[in-house]
C-alpha cells in the first residue's frame, strides 16, 4: 500500500489528516518547496545519492541487534532492536537532516533553520549545515535548553546560532512558531527543516521519505537475522518520524504495528504528552496541519509533559493519526515511571543505553514480550542513543556521585 | 471608486467602505487584542480610536499559536489567555462593542478557533455579536469553500490576504474568492516590523489593484503619518496594528491619543 498516492484524495492529507494551512506569504516558497521534492523523489538516482551519503558519512546501514539476554530473562518473544543509535549524532534524525540538506542545495538556498525539542534534530541540522556549508540558525525553547545542555554546547560549537524561545510554554512547538515567523520574514534565502513528520504538507510525506530508509534496511536485517519477518515493530512517537521510518517497512505486511507515546505522569494527570492513547485530544488546526493536538474546548493547546523532550509535543504525525484511526497502527502509552525502570534494565541486562525516547518504545515491548510465545519475535527502533541524557538520568536516580562532580565543577567554575 | 463597480452581490462590509471612501480618502482600520491587557482596557482604547474617526477595527480572538504574529501581539495572545480570555468572552464583547461604536468590528484570530467551535456555529455567532467579516490568516483558500460559503448566507465578509510573493495567477484566485475588502500584506514577516513605503509597495499595491474591485487595505508596519501620507491615493484603507499597541503599552490612554492625533493631524 502506498501511503502517498494522492490520486483518489487531496494532495497532502492522510484520510481527514494533514493539509497546509499556512499564511499566504509562505504559499509560493511551499509549492517550490513541493516541486523540487517531487522531482527528487521522482528521479531514483537521488535516492542513491542519499544512500551513498548516509553510507559514507553516517555509517549506514544501522545493524539490527539480537536482545539474547533480555529475550531469555522476560520469557518470552525474542526481541531484536534496529540502531539508529549509531547514526551520526546519535540519532535517526540524522536521516531527515541530511537529505533536506540535498534537498536544500537543489533549491540553491544558503541557509536553514531548525526547531529541536530535545537537541538531537537541532545537533542533526547544525552537523548537516556544517558539511553543506549553510548558515545555521537553531530554535529551542528555553525549558529544553535547560534540559538539554549538552546539545546546545554541540550545536554551537558546529557554528550554529542557538535562539532561546521565551514564548508560550517555552518547548518545541514554540519553538516551531518561531521557526515558521523566522521563514515568513526569511524564505527567499532560508530552508526550513523540519525536524519531524508534522506540519504543512509536504513536511509529513518528505520527512517520512528520507526515514523509510530504516524501515528498509530493517526489513532485510530481521530476515536474514532471525529468519523472517517480526510478529511486533515497537516505535516511541513523539511528532512520529522514526516511528513512521520503521512502520513503512513492514505497511504491506502481516506485523502489527506499536506507537508508544509519553505517558508521563499517566492518564488523567494532565501531565503527559499521550495524543491517541490516553483520548486525551481531539482533531485541530495548528502549526500548518490538521490532526489530533492536545488542547482545550476553545482550541488553545494544552501543557504537555514528558520525561523525553523529544516527546514532549502537542501534535502527531497526520500519517500516523490516519494508520491509528483504520486500525493499522495501534498505540500505547509509557510512563515516566515505566522508562526509569526500562532505561535501568536495558542498560544492565544488555549494555545498550538508549535515549529516554526510545526507552518508551523498549518498555512497552517489555511488557507484552513476557506474554508472547517463545517463537514469535519482536523488533523496537532504538531510535537514538541516551548518553544524551546523562542529566536527567543522573537527577531521577539521584546518583550522589554525579551530584557531588557537578557540585565540584560548579565550585571550580565560580572560583 | 466609481459606485457602477458595486454588484448586487457586495457584502454590507464593502457597502460601507464605499459610503465612507466618498467622504473620506483613506479609511483607518484598528486592533485590538480581546482580553488583553483587560476587556476594560479594550473598551478604553476603542473609545480612544473612535474619538479619532477610525473605520474598522478588528478584534483579535487569542490563540495560543499565532505564529504569524511578531513578539508585541505574542505575548499579548499568551497573557490574554493566561487571564482567561475564551472565544465567548470575546463574541460577547464583540456584541457590546457592535451595539455601541459608530465603526464595523471584524473578527480576526486563527483558524484553529473557529475549527474547534465548528465553522457553522462561528458565522452564526460572529452575525449575532454584530461582526461583518473576519480574518484568519492561517486559512488559506483552498481549505475555505465551506466557511466562505456558510458566510456568504449570513452578509459576512471573509477578508482575503494579498502579499508580495504571490504571482499573479495566485493573486486573481484570491482576488475572486475575497469579500468586503483585500488586506495587501505589504512585506514579508510578521507583525510589527517596520516597513519601507516605497516603490516596491506602490508597485505591490498595483499588482493588487489588477485583481480586485474591491477597497484594498494595506497593513503590516504602517505606524506613522508619513505611512498614511504613502498611501493615501495609493490604497484605501490603512491597517494600523502593533503601533497602536505599543502606544499603549508606553503610557495607556494619553500616550494612545497621541499616536492617533500624530496620525490624523
Amino acid at each position: 500500500m502506498s501511503l502517498f498516492d494522492f490520486a483518489n484524495s487531496r494532495e497532502g492529507y492522510y484520510g481527514n489528516y494533514g493539509g497546509t494551512f499556512l499564511p499566504e506569504i509562505l504559499t509560493a516558497t511551499i509549492e517550490e518547496l513541493q516541486d523540487c521534492f517531487r522531482t527528487c523523489k521522482n528521479d531514483p538516482s537521488f535516492w542513491n545519492e542519499f544512500v551513498d551519503l548516509m553510507r559514507t558519512y553516517s555509517g549506514r546501514p544501522t545493524p539490527v541487534t539480537y536482545l539474547e539476554n533480555l529475550s531469555r530473562q522476560l520469557g518470552g518473544a525474542r526481541i531484536f532492536v534496529k540502531r539508529e543509535d549509531l547514526g551520526h549524532t546519535g540519532s535517526h534524525k540524522i536521516n531527515n537532516v541530511m537529505g533536506q540538506g540535498l534537498i536544500c542545495k537543489r533549491l540553491g538556498k544558503k541557509r536553514v533553520i531548525a526547531e529541536t525539542g530535545a537537541g538531537q534534530h537541532g545537533f542533526a541540522t547544525a552537523t548537516m549545515a556544517a558539511r553543506f556549508g549553510f548558515d545555521c540558525k537553531i530554535y529551542m525553547g528555553a525549558i529544553d535548553i535547560a534540559r538539554q545542555r549538552p546539545n546546545v554546547f554541540w550545536m554551537e560549537s558546529l557554528g550554529a546560532e542557538v535562539v532561546s524561545v521565551e514564548d508560550g510554554q517555552r518547548t518545541l512547538k514554540d519553538a516551531i512558531n518561531e521557526c515558521l515567523r523566522d521563514w515568513v520574514t526569511n524564505m527567499a534565502d532560508t530552508h526550513y527543516v523540519l525536524g519531524t513528520a508534522c506540519g504543512p504538507h509536504p513536511f509529513p510525506e518528505m520527512v517520512s521519505f528520507f526515514q523509510s530508509v530504516i524501515g528498509k534496511e530493517a526489513r532485510e536485517q530481521i530476515i536474514d537475522e532471525a529468519g523472517r519477518l517480526p510478529d511486533r515493530v515497537f516505535a516511541c512517537v513523539g511528532g512520529g518520524s522514526n516511528a513512521i521510518g520503521i512502520f513503512q517497512g513492514f505497511m504491506d505486511d502481516n506485523v502489527e504495528l506499536v506507537g508508544v507515546e509519553a505517558g508521563g505522569h499517566g492518564p488523567g494527570s494532565g501531565l503527559h504528552a499521550s495524543r491517541l492513547a490516553y483520548h486525551d485530544a481531539s482533531v485541530g488546526v495548528a502549526q500548518g496541519y490538521k490532526t489530533y493536538f492536545l488542547q482545550n474546548d476553545d482550541g488553545n493547546m494544552l501543557e504537555t509533559h514528558s520525561i523525553a523532550a523529544g516527546l514532549d509535543y502537542i501534535g502527531i504525525n497526520p500519517i500516523l493519526a490516519d494508520l491509528w484511526e483504520k486500525k493499522r497502527v495501534r498505540f500505547e502509552a509509557a510512563t515516566d515511571e515505566m522508562v526509569r525502570e526500562t532505561l535501568t534494565l536495558v542498560m544492565r541486562t544488555e549494555g545498550l543505553i538508549p535515549a529516554l525516547e526510545s526507552c518508551h518504545a523498549f518498555a512497552q515491548a517489555i511488557l507484552e514480550a513476557p506474554k508472547m510465545a517463545k517463537n514469535e519475535i519482536i523488533l523496537i527502533n532504538q531510535s537514538g542513543r541516551g548518553d544524551k541524557d546523562i542529566f536527567t538520568v543522573a537527577d531521577t536516580i539521584e546518583d550522589e556521585h554525579w551530584k557531588q562532580f557537578i557540585k565540584d565543577k560548579a565550585v571550580e567554575y565560580g572560583s | 471608486m466609481a459606485p457602477d463597480t458595486v454588484t448586487s452581490a457586495a457584502s454590507p462590509l464593502e457597502l460601507y467602505l464605499r459610503e465612507r471612501l466618498e467622504h473620506k480618502k483613506l479609511l483607518l482600520m484598528t486592533h485590538v487584542v480581546c482580553g488583553y491587557p483587560s476587556f476594560e482596557d479594550n473598551w478604553r482604547e476603542l473609545e480612544i480610536m473612535a474619538e479619532f474617526g477610525v473605520d474598522m477595527v478588528e478584534l483579535q480572538f487569542p490563540f495560543s499559536e499565532p505564529s504569524a504574529d511578531g513578539p508585541l501581539f505574542v505575548r499579548a495572545n499568551q497573557e490574554a489567555i493566561n487571564n482567561g480570555t475564551s472565544p465567548a468572552d470575546c463574541f460577547a464583547f464583540m456584541e457590546k462593542v457592535s451595539a455601541h461604536f459608530p465603526f464595523k468590528v471584524l473578527m480576526m484570530g486563527y483558524y484553529n478557533t473557529v475549527f474547534k467551535m465548528g465553522e457553522a456555529t462561528f458565522v452564526n455567532k460572529l452575525a449575532a455579536a454584530g461582526g461583518c467579516g473576519y480574518i484568519v490568516p492561517d486559512l488559506p483558500v483552498e481549505e475555505a469553500g465551506e466557511l466562505h460559503g456558510l458566510s456568504a448566507s449570513k452578509g459576512l465578509a471573509p477578508i482575503v490576504l494579498m502579499t508580495p510573493t504571490n504571482t499573479e495567477a495566485r493573486l486573481q484566485l484570491l482576488g475572486d474568492a475575497s469579500q468586503g475588502f483585500i488586506y495587501a500584506v505589504a512585506r514579508k514577516g510578521v507583525t510589527g516590523n517596520k516597513t519601507e513605503m516605497g516603490d516596491d509597495l506602490d508597485a505591490f499595491i498595483r499588482r493588487c489593484r489588477a485583481h480586485t474591485t474591491l477597497p484594498i487595505g494595506v497593513g503590516f508596519g504602517v505606524k506613522q503619518k508619513a505611512d498614511l501620507d504613502f498611501l493615501r491615493g495609493r490604497a484605501d484603507i490603512a491597517i494600523i496594528g502593533t503601533a497602536a499597541l505599543s502606544a499603549w503599552e508606553e503610557g495607556g490612554e494619553n500616550a494612545l491619543r497621541t499616536f492617533f492625533a500624530s496620525l490624523t493631524a
